[in-house]
């Protein structure tokens, strides 16, 4: 079947293979290897310190593996930096909101367009023709994602003022601004009342939907991750320790103990 | 002849022959397609209607706003509404459902708009008593209410078009009104002479919009309004100077209450207005500010509602800012209370009105988005002193309006020098009013309905001779201003044979801003005494003030220190009421009246039947001795699952005398 393992090759947006980084003695991640398909929505789970996040820097850039490769499509990610990860298509969010404070929503998501940018000095100043046209080209994209996310009603508000769960939406709107093929969201439910969940489920679904997005999400809450994500990764100790469906995942007697530590079983 | 093509359609409306009988006056071709079609002529590129959406105001023009009405009524002819359909229309201010609403008046269809936020209940209650198989919906919440009475309500749609496509694919019945008006654009380039003979069809005795009575008093009644009804409603206040050509308007009202159908649509094609849509319900306020209208028509609970905002913008604003506030507005609402007394104010005292307008007055205008008012209008119920006062002293010349759906709500009006606060105003030009025996308000003329949709029953019990019975009791003063006190049918009477109307206080109450709803009791008792509900913000702002903790409704509600503070308000409502008629005790609710519960209608005004059934071991306990009460309230979950909440509530003895 070789046709069928080359399609499926094909399919493949991200792979990582066997990947590790140190931060001096510690080792953060020991080859971690997963792969990511097309339109698929991947969960990356794991307690605290278990090197989620690492993995996710290792991606874009921040702090490339050691040892080990990623490949996003034909490419190879390691050496480059995290602008140019952007550059291919790739966004992200971060687990603190890391939006520029004292600027407007609508400001914050049209900072997330700079790749399509191509401002000139005299151009700006003067705003002639071609500044004007690359401005209302950009917000047209802009107001698109605003009316996505439904970010209307703040779409001048500065974004200090606005309550935390909607800061987040203005983040994976920063995010979608780029327009990415792929996207990372790390814990964008952090901090997050039931209602304000279910509402960014609906948003990262819709966006999605809309983009052909295909998703790496961190995510520590459990419903949330078996209700929307196709596919889990589950680290520990910078270790992958278990991956396949939702379901199945968090079924698995490792994940359990990892979580809530080890459970003697079978003495009654 | 012109209505040849109404005898094509036999049964189309039995009341039409009616509606020529009554009105012989009125001519076939003046009604709104005509004028729309007259409009889009004269003025083809004059902005007719603009909404903001992607962060822009997008323009329509009068021969766009015409275009996209034809295609409407050809797309929808060619999905099979016809003549004498009635359409549902539900959903916010949208461009696509006011073009569809004229659309199905060009096929002498009937739009009957509904509330977006109506319960799938009543929903069904209206589909079903008009026989309706058509509808247009603003977007996914809609639809799935309708496919929700569809599948619940023995209801059938053969026809369900959507606006906004977020979340939704055509299928079987349900379609997106894109598709419907490109077909009605392909249909319009194909057959020549189809856009005269779509513009041909309508008489000025189709029935141009198909209301509803607010419900206050058992289900809400088909009120069917005529081109001629809203021409000749929207023609007698022109005349009268209350509208005028061109004027800048926001449509934000709900477009099933009488009010938007008749600005938004009626005067706005008559007198051809710029209608402005929000971007959302939740923008209203920032998009006022962009608009500026010069037309500005809100309920005086709206009213209230923005000084209550004024007043905490300030208390909130620098020193200075506030030291200005604090010294030209309590002077201008001086000027003002003095001015309505009927002295005029010395120079000295308009030169410094004058300094206060640039420095205080002019700059809240603006902050507000009422810079532009010339004409600013409040009706529907009672408004307090302050609130009236205040809006007059900032330098609008803020009147009040009176009428009902079944006159197209244009029934009379303060003209600007005699303005009161008790007052409605004089009748416009065209209406006859008087007041019968028992006090009841009586009117005549063409803006007032010639009955109740397939309701012979009901239109018999108010309309006599042509007379509408309004139900209203009133009086006129000498100088010929007329006085509203009530409904006929809510004077009750205490256990001791004492008259009162509870509106009637419940609006004195109200008049603070810290209480939003109140319900007096007191029919067959031997005192009155008071349900109130607090206004969350402005006793939330009190509470944070005065440090006194809270995390919701219910616990501010029941805070010592609050239930005190309103006391204090009901004492002084006191004084200004008949000894008998005072307010003896009162409760503070756990929770504000809320539509989606049932006690209030969607106008906002009291369900009493409701509220006496649902509080009854409340309303028991105030006329017990008893110094609290446990009221276990039953609450559903958005999941559709009861519970129960239990309530330990203070129930308050206001002290005697004046």
């Amino acid at each position: 079947m070789v046709i069928a393992a080359t399609v499926d090759q094909a399919d493949i947006v991200l792979s990582c293979t066997q990947i590790s980084r140190w931060f001096g003695g510690l080792q953060a991640m020991k080859d971690v290897s997963f792969d990511i398909r097309r339109g698929q929505i991947l969960g990356l789970v794991g307690p605290n310190g278990s090197g989620k996040t690492t993995t996710v820097n290792a991606i874009t850039g921040f702090f490339p593996p050691q040892q080990g490769e990623i490949r996003f499509g034909g490419l190879r990610l390691n050496d480059l930096k995290p602008h140019q990860v952007a550059q291919q298509g790739i966004a992200r969010t971060f687990q603190n909101v890391a939006l520029f404070k004292g600027i407007s929503v609508l400001d914050n998501i049209l900072l997330g367009r700079h790749n399509f940018m191509n401002p000139t000095v005299i151009g700006a100043m003067l705003y002639w023709w071609r500044a004007q046209k690359e401005e209302i080209a950009n917000r047209n994209k802009v107001e698109a994602i605003i009316d996505l996310l439904q970010l209307e009603n703040v779409r001048d508000e500065p974004v200090d003022v606005i309550p935390l769960g909607t800061q987040k939406r203005v983040e994976l709107a920063r995010a979608l601004a780029a327009e990415p093929t792929f996207l990372i969201l790390d814990e964008p439910m952090a901090g997050m009342n039931q209602e304000e969940k279910e509402y960014m489920v609906r948003f990262i679904l819709d966006a999605q939907e809309a983009l052909g997005l295909t998703i790496l999400l961190i995510e520590h809450h459990m419903d949330v991750v078996t209700a929307i994500c196709d596919h889990l990764v589950v680290l520990n100790n910078g270790e992958k320790i278990c991956e396949g469906l939702p379901r199945e995942v968090i079924a698995n007697p490792d994940v359990v103990a990892a979580y809530i530590g080890k459970v003697e079983v079978g003495h009654a | 002849m012109h209505d040849a093509s109404a005898d094509l359609v036999p049964g189309l409306d039995p009341d039409l022959d009616l509606s020529r009988r009554l009105h012989p006056h009125w001519r076939t071709e003046d009604n709104l397609l005509a004028l729309l079609a007259e409009n889009a002529r004269q003025h083809p590129d004059r902005v007719a209607m603009r909404e903001y959406d992607h962060g822009i105001w997008q323009e329509y023009t009068w021969a766009r706003y015409l275009q996209a009405v034809l295609e409407f009524a050809a797309g929808l002819e060619a999905r099979g509404v016809g003549p004498g359909d009635v359409v549902l229309f539900v959903g916010d201010n949208r461009p696509a459902l006011y073009f569809g609403m004229l659309g199905a008046i060009a096929l002498r269809a009937i739009p009957s708009p509904a509330y977006p936020d109506q319960p799938p209940e009543g929903l069904a209650g209206q589909i079903r008593s008009e026989s309706i198989r058509h509808a247009v919906a603003e977007d996914q919440e809609q639809v799935d209410k309708l496919f929700y009475i569809q599948q619940h309500y023995d209801c059938h749609f053969d026809l369900i078009l959507y606006d906004d496509p977020r979340g939704l694919k055509d299928q079987g019945s349900l379609c997106a009104c894109q598709a419907v008006t490109a077909q009605g654009a392909a249909r319009l380039a194909a057959e020549p002479g189809l856009r005269e003979q779509l513009l041909g069809r309508s008489s000025v005795h189709d029935i141009a919009a198909l209301l509803h009575s607010s419900g206050t008093t058992g289900a809400p009644k088909g009120i069917p309004l005529r081109h001629g009804h809203i021409l000749y409603g929207v023609r007698n206040a022109a005349a009268a100077g209350y509208f005028i050509e061109g004027e800048e308007h926001m449509a934000y009202l709900p477009i099933a209450w009488v009010g938007d159908f008749i600005f938004s649509v009626g005067a706005a094609i008559a007198l051809r207005f710029v209608v402005n849509l929000p971007e959302s319900r939740e923008t209203v306020r920032r998009d006022l500010r962009q608009i500026a209208p010069t037309l500005y028509f809100c309920s005086p609970r709206t009213w209230s509602d923005m000084l209550t905002r004024i007043q905490v913008g300030i208390d909130e604003s620098t020193p200075f800012k506030r030291a200005l506030y604090r010294h030209f507005m309590p002077f201008a609402i001086g000027l003002e209370r003095r001015r309505l007394e009927g002295h005029s104010p010395t120079w000295r005292e308009r030169i410094w009105r004058q300094v206060g307008e640039w420095l205080v007055q002019g700059p809240i205008k603006d902050h507000f988005g009422l810079a532009r008012v010339q004409r600013p209008y409040t009706a529907g119920e009672a408004i307090g002193e302050e609130v009236f006062l205040f809006f007059r002293a900032l330098g609008l010349d803020l009147r009040q309006f009176y009428g009902q759906t079944e006159n197209c709500a244009l029934a009379a009006a303060q003209p600007s020098g005699s303005v009161a606060l008790h007052t409605v105003g004089e009748p416009f030009p065209g209406v006859e009013m008087r007041i019968d025996d028992q006090g009841e308000i009586l009117m005549r003329g063409d803006n007032v309905f010639d009955g109740y949709y397939r309701n012979p029953q009901a239109t018999a019990e108010v309309l006599h001779d042509g007379w509408l019975h309004t139900g209203d009791a009133g009086y006129f003063q000498e100088d010929g201003q007329l006085v509203v006190l009530g409904r006929v049918s809510e004077v009750v009477h205490t256990g001791q044979g004492e008259r009162f109307i509870p509106t009637y206080i419940e609006n004195r109450l109200q008049f603070s801003h810290y209480i939003q709803d109140a319900c007096i009791l007191g029919q067959g008792r031997e005192h009155l005494a008071a349900i109130v509900c607090i206004d969350f913000r402005a006793v939330g702002h009190w509470a944070q003030e005065h440090g006194v903790p809270y995390s919701s409704y219910a616990e501010l509600a029941q805070q010592a220190r609050v239930v005190e503070l309103i006391a204090g308000v009901v004492a002084q409502t006191n004084r200004v009421l008949p000894e008998k008629l005072a307010i003896r005790r009162f409760v503070n609710l756990h929770k504000a009246f809320d539509a989606d519960d049932g006690e209030v209608t969607r106008t906002r005004k009291l369900r009493r039947k409701v509220i006496d059934d649902k509080y009854r071991p409340i309303i028991e306990a105030l006329y017990s001795d008893q110094a609290r009460v446990e009221y276990e309230a039953a609450i559903v979950y958005e999941t559709g699952d009861t519970g129960v909440l239990r309530r330990d509530l203070a129930l308050v003895t206001v002290p005697a005398g004046k």
